[in-house]
């Protein structure tokens, strides 16, 4: 392959990756933050997916202007499982936090599926291709990139400005020293599982306008999460875009090397390899256990 | 609970799984080959996720490796109970091998591993195509006499295994391992400052965990006679697992084959009346053990609730 | 003879130089009290010589074998054995089953009931044979600093290394420890005490190894390094130099 031909790679895996950033980081901050794995999570993204197709299909409301509702409406129902079911088993062995988010995931998967079919839906814009300097980027995606980077930088601001965003942070560092400080620590889990449902539910908004929505994917979604995390490391936003990036990158090469079907292998071996040998992730960030 | 409770009570349901061809419907004698099949299954889950505390999420893989262990063994012209033979030590093999890298972790990344392990090896076959079939699956030679017949067959093959794993586990339980995998779980690193190898001890427990699992899925598929990837390398059945041992109370001998019974008789309730939802009640099962039994059944405190039932009297005996 | 020798011994984290260039041996049978200022190495250089550690260079010997390179369990069952500043039981098990699991794996029992015996014997002789069946995580802080004792002797020990075992405790408390540690080395164990109450350390130890940034500054017998200079500096201060010159002059030092 030449040069030129490279290059297309590259770029494909970077605009692929920040869509991969926006997709990991909300599971990065529960992650981190609550130290639950959130098996919710490829399903919460494809019912971000689901909720614009319908905006889409059956009222012609656009899925930009679908954004909001859905970043709205996703928090609502991340904020209140977070409080009404996941605060109870939040200091539990792993064993229990997943396998209960797993249960929790079952029913919601199951509905999706009974209410909306696995039938894939699509969101047709046929926004076209740009061309700059030979390389070509199809426009949904470049929309894509852009939405993803501007919401994950709309949240590291949040996370590092906000009195919210220092409070989670704090959390994040000591769950016990933020309560003697007078953070309430329930709160904060509730509010920061709330922001990982958001972004879950905005990735889906985003990748309903590039990608096929059908609850098949939830499971392919969820493994790319949890790989991203472990390349790039926990809790942070600067872990999930170096991740999603690396990743992005990574399967777009291998896709062009041993087919689009292995390009989703190379991930998971990727993640082994590095769960043995370096677990916090290129950016050194220290994930609990 | 009293050992000798213990072991009785698993003779009777031993017996009630074995006989019911004698008075139960086809129907009934399949289920209680599921029942033994995951009874096994779930004992050996215990020996890594119940005594050694680590959240394994791989018995799929296990299973699914000796499902194609034993198929592939079997097409190759060997007898249908030596080709059992062959998936078992070589889905022993398998997990002695990962367990010495993967058990270097802890806590989610552990179970995140070994959830990846599953996936990968169901790629690995899925992509090997030549030697297995692919996502078209393998045949195997079906036994003669029907499906009922068959069927009872494969329950005393399914309750033998489920007695095998069963009398293992009253060993460990016993043992010197035992009380070094109880160590290892409640501090890993003071059982190792206690002279535990604790590395030694993760690997054996990993390994009993998986063996089982390559005679149950090469039995399997035998039965069948079909199997495919996605099928022998389910995500349902390798979080089900975990939550039967769960339910009946990990880290104990009975526990596992309680939990089984439990989970399966609801599974069968629920199942039977609604399909298109089973996985929801699955997952709503699921939720309700996590939030009401935390120790699984058998730490529900049974002298407790018969002295509240029963009024005072019971309790002062 | 020296029992445990370390040999030029240095440990890096990242760029950090923990311990530099340690060399000391401990002979048979003494008690040796290794003290500084926190930050020191003193936890970091028992997890060397036990084995929790590697040493980025240098070596260990233990009866003459090169044990550099052992596991932490290895350590245990050789007879190398040590408490942990926070104590680390297993919570949910019985004091007795606590202290039988160590006698079981590091002390090389042959079985499960041979190991509860050698138990009860430890929990009679550091006083917990009431609190046998009660779990562990029921003890006071007392109570479980005695029960790491007991685990630890539990091992057979050559040589005991004991990671602050005062701490948290009230001078009645102290006194109990320090007549079982006593009581130890009467038994021919080899003793390395970190410590920073200076009572006890002039009262148990025959020898004084004095640590600072990762290094050795200071080695011998109490009255001694007690009016070092350079360990005034970096760890006694002035006033209790003075203090604890007095006392130790007075003989109320080193049991022989």
């Amino acid at each position: 392959m030449n040069a030129m031909g490279q290059l297309q790679t590259l770029v494909n895996g970077i605009v692929l990756g920040t869509l991969y950033a926006c997709l990991a980081v909300g599971f990065s901050l529960v992650w981190g933050v609550l130290n639950i794995v959130n098996m919710l999570h490829g399903s919460l993204i494809v019912l971000g997916g689901y909720i614009t197709y319908f905006a889409w299909h059956s009222y012609g409301i656009h899925p930009l202007l679908a954004l909001p509702a859905v970043a709205l409406l996703m928090y609502a129902l991340g904020y209140v499982v977070q409080l009404l079911v996941i605060n109870k088993v939040v200091h539990q062995p792993v064993l229990v936090t997943m396998t209960l988010t797993f249960g929790l995931d079952l029913i919601l998967y199951n509905f999706m599926t009974v209410y909306y079919t696995a039938t894939p839906r699509r969101v047709t814009l046929d926004l076209g291709a740009t061309v700059i300097g030979g390389i070509a980027i199809p426009f949904d995606r470049m929309l894509g990139m852009v939405l993803a980077l501007v919401l994950t930088g709309l949240l590291y601001v949040v996370m590092r400005r906000s009195r919210v965003g220092r409070a989670i942070v704090a959390v994040r560092m000591d769950s016990a020293a933020a309560a003697l400080m007078g953070i309430k620590v329930n709160r904060i889990y509730a509010i920061t599982f709330g922001i990982g449902a958001l972004m879950a539910g905005v990735t889906g908004v985003i990748f309903a306008m590039v990608y096929p929505v059908t609850t098949n994917l939830t499971g392919i979604y969820l493994g790319k999460a949890f790989v991203i995390c472990v390349i790039g490391g926990l809790g942070s936003v600067q872990g999930a875009l170096v991740g999603g990036i690396v990743l992005g990158i990574i399967e777009s090469f291998a896709g062009q090397f041993f087919g689009p079907q292995h390009a989703i292998t190379v991930g998971f071996l990727l993640m082994l390899v590095l769960l043995v040998v370096k677990p916090t992730g290129l950016t050194g960030i220290k994930g609990y256990e | 609970m009293d050992r000798r409770l213990q072991y009785i009570l698993f003779a009777v349901w031993v017996l009630a799984l074995a006989s019911t061809p004698f008075w139960a419907s086809n129907y009934i004698v399949r289920l209680a080959v599921v029942v033994a099949m995951y009874s096994a299954l779930t004992l050996s889950w215990n020996f890594i996720g119940g005594f050694a505390g680590y959240p394994s999420f791989s018995t799929a893989a296990f299973f699914g490796l000796g499902c194609y262990a034993g198929a592939l063994a079997q097409r190759a012209g060997i007898p249908m109970v030596l080709a059992w033979g062959v998936a078992t030590l070589a889905t022993g093999a398998f997990a002695a091998a990962l367990g010495a890298i993967i058990l270097r972790l802890r806590g989610h990344y552990f179970a995140i591993g070994s959830i990846a392990v599953v996936e990968v090896v169901r790629l690995v076959i899925s992509s090997w195509g030549s030697l297995t079939g692919g996502g078209d699956g393998l045949n195997l030679p079906l036994l003669s006499g029907g499906p009922n017949a068959v069927a009872r067959i494969f329950l005393i093959v399914m309750v033998t295994l489920m007695i095998v794993t069963f009398l293992i586990t009253v060993y460990v339980d016993r043992s010197r391992l035992g009380f070094g995998l109880r160590c290892i779980q409640q501090n890993e690193d003071a059982a190792n400052m206690a002279g535990v190898n604790i590395t030694l001890y993760k690997v054996i427990a990993y390994t009993l965990s998986a063996l089982f699992c390559g005679t149950v899925g090469a039995a399997y598929a035998s039965w069948t006679g079909y199997i495919d990837p996605t099928d022998s390398f389910s995500i349902i059945m390798t979080v089900k697992v975990p939550v039967m041992c769960l339910l009946g109370g990990p880290g104990t001998v009975l526990g596992p084959v309680i939990g089984t019974a439990a989970f399966t008789l609801l599974e069968e309730v629920f199942w039977a009346n609604f399909l298109d939802y089973n996985r929801a009640i699955l997952g709503a099962v699921i939720v309700i053990l996590i939030f009401f039994l935390p120790g699984g059944l058998l730490a529900i405190s049974y002298r407790g609730l018969g002295a509240r039932l029963f009024g005072r009297r019971k309790a002062a005996a | 003879m020296t029992i445990l020798v370390a040999e030029r011994v240095s440990r890096n984290f990242g760029g950090i130089r923990a311990i530099d260039d340690l060399s000391f041996a401990l002979n048979q049978g003494e008690i040796v009290a290794l003290i500084g200022p926190n930050g020191a190495g003193k936890t970091t250089l028992v997890n060397l010589l036990t084995g929790v550690l590697r040493p980025s260079s240098g070596h260990i010997r233990f009866e003459g074998a090169d044990v550099t390179a052992q596991r932490p369990f290895e350590a245990a069952r050789r007879g190398l054995a040590r408490t942990f500043q926070i104590v680390q039981p297993f919570p949910r098990m019985s004091v007795l089953e606590n202290v039988a699991a160590a006698a079981l794996f590091g002390g090389k029992q042959e079985s499960v009931a041979a190991a509860m015996g050698v138990a009860r014997e430890q929990l009679e002789f550091t006083g917990l044979t009431a609190f046998a069946d009660r779990p562990a995580s029921a003890l006071t802080l007392a109570g479980r600093k005695r029960l790491e004792l007991a685990k630890s002797m539990a091992t057979s020990p050559k040589v005991l290394m004991l990671d602050e075992v005062n701490a948290g405790l009230n001078s009645g408390e102290i006194d109990g420890a320090l007549a079982l540690i006593h009581q130890i080395a009467d038994r021919g164990v080899t003793i390395l005490v970190i410590e920073h109450l200076m009572k006890v350390v002039l009262s148990l130890a025959q020898r004084v190894l004095v640590l600072h940034h990762g290094q050795l500054i200071a080695e011998g017998p109490a009255q001694q390094v007690v009016r070092d200079p350079r360990v005034v500096e970096a760890y006694l201060g002035e006033k209790f130099a003075k203090r604890f010159g007095v006392e130790a002059a007075q003989g109320e030092v080193a049991h022989g």
